[in-house]
């Protein structure tokens, strides 16, 4: 592509997670619309800024849970009822109460299943390589400094306007993040 | 940091977390572990033992594949030997680990963070003996997978009625969630050492293992649901689990084993030697990575405090057996309950008595809590105590049959004594190379911690 930015993005690094909130929240009034904000921990109110769809991890889980119970609780009953029906005790060949322990743990085995994977897979891991990774200072973000990140593929990227905004949140640094 | 702040100070200069930690500081302690402390003679030494434990259970095990379940000492009656006594041993010692992460966690337990990962492991490893033995009891090993369901030539399912069929699903369904419970809170983790690693092969490892983590703060949000989510199912599930083994027992006819009370009472009893396990393990291993910063003797009281209230719970399962022996009027229970005190095993039932009732209440005491050599000891004792009540439920209650002609004693055989010490040696085994390669303390957790200490008492 002939018109395509030279860099992935502009990222500054902050020394504290309210620091960081600051840039974002002002990034997002701004309109900036690709800001990403990456922290060495889970920050509190961090996510909300940037009005995202709500995590699907919780339905993608839920439907594990439906998946797995149910398909234990089908097989069990098509094994005792149609395919091999034995007479244990006088007990009814449908005897419900026996098969909840199986129907909880496949439920439970299932849900964590799709909970694991709908995680990886919403985040878009594994991916071994991201143009951050480049960086010297994205180092730090996975120990004790807050990276915010406007990315290039913005409409309103601008690397002037971004270090301006960056340095009016009180950022430690500023950095182009090449794309390789 | 004041003497006022909720996180650091609580009754007086007691510490969840030791003060003048950063959270730049506290990521470096925990990842030098890994990635900076050389491998000492110490740990070389260690390692030389119990991988010999290693070996000798591989040995045990290759020996029993070429000759059969003939060579350990279980007969009729006692058909249960020390493959169930230690199957049910080691699956109760992971489940403190899950109750340590996924119930206190739900609590909102702060003190959990410094021990979770290590108890998280200590679960896998415990699971992963436990698993061995219903196979290795199997006899025809080749065989194992009869015990799952699945379409087959000789149109036979396995009989979901039965508790045994059911502990197929509790332990496996355990160990992976264990597994990826573990390991989704271990991500975060390894791209903090992927990020501080400088050599190749080390940056490499945790490049891949960390799969690409960045921390933003989507991944956050994705990752902070999937494990509240995953919390929430392993604690209803580490109760269904011990309940399942429970069921094994209590769903037999057998005097001794027929009772209501076994499930809860084999979930108090699966807590109590978990928590002495953690204690066994997290003493050493605070002292000789000197880690009493993050692992305080706040931690080793907490787990005393669960220690002596499960010891309780136990004690009570004692006494309604004893006291059902007496209510139900049937001489096969009544025998049974006093021939554990006075028959051919009843040193064994003292020796657990004294190991899980009487000792524990040294407890009661802050002094002994804080004396962390007797609490040491304390836990070994129990370790042996809950391994000598699983022994007894066993052994004692199927050496005499309901006929004088069918009693029986039951004596275990070197190979039983190699299978068991063997699982003790790869138990520790995994333990010694999880501390050098993993983070045993999770740092983002702990950074959190520091972070919301920092800010305050008003936050």
């Amino acid at each position: 592509m002939p018109d395509a930015p030279a860099v992935y993005g502009l990222a500054a690094t902050f020394a504290t997670p309210e620091a960081v909130m600051e840039a974002a929240r002002a990034a997002h009034e701004q309109g900036y619309q690709r800001v990403e904000a990456y922290t060495p921990f889970p920050v509190e109110g961090l996510a909300e800024l940037f009005h995202r769809p709500r995590s699907r991890v919780p339905m993608i889980t839920a439907i594990g849970a439906i998946v797995g119970g149910s398909g234990a609780y089908f097989m069990m009953w098509y094994a005792c009822v149609i395919s091999y029906p034995w007479n244990i005790g006088g007990k009814p060949p449908h005897s419900w109460p026996t098969f909840i322990p199986i129907t909880f743990e496949l439920t439970v085995l299932s849900a964590s299943l799709f909970a694991f994977f709908g995680l990886f897979a919403l985040c878009k891991l594994p991916q071994l390589f991201h143009p951050l990774f480049r960086t010297a200072a994205f180092r730090r973000a996975s120990r004790d400094r807050y990276v915010l990140c406007v990315e290039s593929a913005d409409p309103k990227f601008d690397l002037a306007a971004c270090r301006e905004l960056f340095r009016t949140a009180g950022c430690k640094a500023v950095f182009e993040v090449p794309w390789r | 940091m004041t003497a006022t702040n909720p996180h650091l100070a609580e009754g007086g200069g007691d510490y969840l977390l030791a003060p003048g930690h950063t959270t730049g500081g506290v990521s470096d302690q925990i990842s030098d572990v890994v990635l900076k402390r050389p491998l000492g003679y110490g740990w070389l030494l260690g390692f030389a033992v119990v991988f010999a434990g290693t070996l000798m259970l591989t040995t045990a095990i290759g020996y029993l594949i070429v000759r059969g379940v003939g060579i350990w000492g279980i007969d009729i009656p006692v058909a249960w030997g020390f493959a169930i006594v230690n199957f049910v041993w080691w699956i109760g010692i992971g489940h403190a680990g899950t109750f340590i992460s996924a119930m206190l966690f739900l609590m909102k337990q702060d003190w959990r963070t410094s021990i979770n990962r290590f108890a998280e492991a200590m679960t896998l490893f415990a699971v992963a003996c436990a698993a061995l033995f219903p196979l290795l009891h199997l006899g025809r090993i080749q065989f194992f997978y009869w015990l799952i369901p699945y379409p087959n030539s000789m149109y036979l399912w396995p009989q979901f009625r039965s508790p045994l069929v059911w502990d197929v699903f509790a332990v496996s369904t355990y160990g992976t969630v264990s597994l990826l419970f573990w390991y989704t809170g271990l991500v975060p983790d390894l791209a903090t050492l992927r990020d501080r690693a400088k050599n190749p092969i080390a940056w490499a490892f945790f490049g891949i293992l960390s799969l690409g983590w960045r921390g933003a703060s989507r991944h956050w949000e994705h990752h902070q649901k999937a494990y509240l989510l995953m919390a929430g199912m392993a604690a209803p599930l580490v109760v269904s689990v011990h309940s399942i083994v429970g069921a094994d027992f209590a769903a037999a006819q057998v005097p001794g084993w027929h009772s209501t009370i076994f499930p809860p009472y084999f979930v108090a009893g699966a807590i109590f030697s978990g928590f002495a396990m953690v204690l066994t393990l997290v003493i050493p291993v605070r002292a000789v990575y000197g880690l009493q910063n993050f692992i305080t003797d706040r931690h080793i009281d907490n787990c005393c405090k669960l220690l002596l209230v499960t010891s309780l719970l136990v004690c009570y399962g004692y006494c309604s057996e004893w006291y059902m022996a007496w209510y139900s009027g049937d001489p096969n229970e009544t025998f049974v309950a006093l021939n554990r005190f006075v028959g051919p095993y009843g040193p064994a039932y003292w020796v657990m008595l004294f190991c899980n009732c009487v000792a524990p209440q040294l407890l009661w005491f802050r002094r002994v809590r804080r004396m962390i050599w007797l609490v040491f000891i304390l836990s070994l004792l129990i370790n042996v105590g809950m391994w000598l009540e699983r022994f007894i439920i066993i052994i004692t209650s199927l050496h005499r049959d309901f006929i004088i002609s069918s009693w029986g004693m039951y004596t275990p055989t070197f190979w039983d004594w190699a299978t068991f010490i063997g699982t003790i040696g790869m138990f520790l085994t995994l333990i010694f190379i999880f501390v050098r390669i993993l983070p045993a303390i999770s740092i983002f957790e702990v950074r959190e911690l520091v972070h919301r200490s920092e800010e305050g008492p008003n936050a």
